[in-house]
């Protein structure tokens, strides 16, 4: 029983204010793919994923057109391959990626994550392999996308897989730099990284997973920052509230087609990821909502207050809608893929540091970040030490995607159209930490780990 | 407030007003077998609004199929038609 005012506010969410899925992610085991040798590995990989995921994307289709939902992408994760292609006897990696970039172009989906290892406490043979093939592993192929899980909170950070992936995403970035160093838009490392995440370029399955399963990312900035454009000067009680039900009517969106591609395609339902998740388009910012809570733009004081109570009050909507909630669940602030974020980086009102603050109060972390191409790999390494400082000590995911690009300062600007936007590149504290870096180790688990 | 069960759509038309948008949009629907429920309509400064709640148990059509021939009547007569499966309006508004 539905009134005519639920049915036109639920069109116009859509219509004009670009409602959508952002994603049905299918994660795939590939546990099973392991042998001896390369080549067959290979092959079982390409076989496995294209069996599996054979009807995600007509099944996605269907659901789109029947409910009239936008379902922006369909995705793939896998099993990370350092545990896949451990005991295939070689050390080049990149032919497990062009596996699986082969096997999604074939499924039709616009991404596939899970060139990946865990590595928070130390790195097995494997891992090392995985992760000096990601630069090479990431140029040559076009879906594929790399993450490495480098600290949690129970084991602490592996400092030296954070000083290796200073090097690691500095050679990503010069392999892609005729392509603004797209490379590095497709790598990402994370402290507490979720093993259910739908969302690229993070997303993997971790080994705690089932065989196939079936992850929603939603969206929605643009019904959040529309609805809050109803209770302009009420107090932030109401602003709070406001969110909630908005949340809520977004999640129930993401529960339905997850419900419905998952009984459609026999693959069991995972989770509901209650992600804001921006994209370029004007009206799907952010970065626009803070502003809507009173500010003058996204990184004035008042920003990291504004997103912690957004994010605060997603998460209270979503988890009313949909009991299996997952993945990263929170704001997201890429600053190439917001509108909002790209304007106020651009004028000089959001800094590098003011995002760190900014992530110690939502998921994910710093995302999609342009800096210039000559900062030094070790500086690379301490924003992302930093980084994982924040998700460890605080019991939170957090992450880093960054670009480091070749031949460009600050004041020039990426440019990557589509999802992915652009961004101009911001100043990085000119002081050295590479001494602190080179020192190696383990930073120990907080003592709040000591749970049992 | 519409009936609903697991076959009924909703089909919105929203676009300027002219004569004969429910004739046209009806005919396909008893063409197709799908039974009409309810309708209501409003004109708000010549803004034309329909929304009919339908009944598919009976057609002989599939969900999407029937949106498809509507998409196509929608650009002959310039105006915008929606059918949706009504799961989306129970799974967005009812607890």
């Amino acid at each position: 029983m539905i009134t005519d005012f639920e049915i036109l506010e639920t069109i116009q969410m859509f219509q004009e204010q670009h409602l959508d899925v952002r994603t049905i992610t299918m994660g795939i085991n590939l546990m099973d793919c392991a042998t001896s040798s390369a080549e067959e590995t290979c092959k079982r990989i390409y076989d496995k994923i294209t069996r599996q995921a054979e009807r995600l994307v007509s099944v996605g289709e269907d659901i789109s057109r029947e409910y009239r939902v936008p379902i922006i992408h369909k995705r793939i994760s896998v099993t990370p391959i350092s545990i896949v292609a451990a005991s295939s006897g070689t050390k080049d990696y990149t032919c497990f990626a062009r596996a699986m970039d082969a096997a999604a172009k074939a499924c039709g989906v616009n991404f596939i994550g899970g060139f990946s290892a865990l590595v928070q406490k130390g790195y097995t043979d494997s891992d090392r392999y995985l992760i000096e093939s990601i630069p090479e592993s990431l140029a040559t192929t076009d879906f594929v996308c790399s993450s490495l899980n480098l600290a949690t909170s129970r084991s602490g950070i592996n400092m030296d897989a954070v000083r290796d992936m200073g090097r690691i995403i500095k050679q990503t970035a010069e392999l892609t730099k005729d392509r603004d160093a797209i490379g590095c838009a497709k790598l990402v490392v994370f402290a507490n990284a979720p093993e259910d995440n739908p969302f690229m370029a993070g997303a993997f399955l971790g080994p705690g997973e089932p065989e196939c399963v079936i992850n929603v990312g939603i969206s929605g900035p643009g019904v959040i920052k529309s609805a809050l454009e109803t209770v302009r000067g009420e107090d932030l009680g109401v602003v709070a509230e406001t969110i909630k039900k908005s949340a809520f009517k977004i999640t129930r969106v993401g529960e339905l087609v997850a419900r419905e591609a998952s009984s459609r395609l026999g693959v069991p339902f995972g989770i509901i990821d209650l992600s804001l998740a921006p994209t370029p388009v004007v009206g799907d910012s952010i970065a626009r909502i803070l502003e809507e809570f009173g500010l003058e733009s996204c990184g004035a004081w008042g920003t990291t207050a504004a997103l912690a109570m957004l994010n605060d009050a997603v998460k209270k909507g979503g988890t009313m809608a949909s009991s299996f909630v997952g993945g990263l669940s929170g704001a997201f602030i890429p600053v190439s893929e917001d509108e909002g974020m790209i304007a106020a980086a651009t004028k000089g009102a959001l800094t590098l540091e003011k995002l760190e603050a900014m992530t110690c109060v939502c998921s994910v972390g710093l995302d999609m970040i342009a800096i210039p191409g000559d900062t030094p790999a070790t500086t690379i390494s301490g924003i992302i030490a930093d980084e994982m400082a924040i998700g460890t000590f605080n019991n939170k995911t957090t992450a880093v995607r960054i670009i480091p690009m070749p031949g460009k300062g600050v004041g020039d600007f990426v440019e990557y159209g589509g999802l992915l936007g652009s961004a101009p590149i911001m100043s990085v504290n000119p002081a050295s930490c590479a001494d602190f870096i080179n020192r190696g180790g383990r930073i120990p688990a907080p003592i709040h780990s000591m749970r049992n | 407030m519409k009936p609903m069960n697991n076959h009924t759509a909703v089909i919105t038309v929203v676009g300027h007003d002219t004569i004969g948008i429910i004739a046209s949009v009806s005919a396909i629907l008893a063409e197709k077998r799908v039974n009409i429920k309810d309708i209501t309509q409003t004109i708000m400064e010549d803004i034309f609004t329909m929304i009919m709640i339908v009944d598919m148990t009976e057609s002989t059509i599939s969900i999407k199929e029937l949106a498809d021939i509507l998409d196509v009547l929608g650009e002959e007569i310039g105006l915008s038609i929606r059918l949706q499966h009504a799961g989306l309006f129970n799974a967005m508004h009812r607890i």
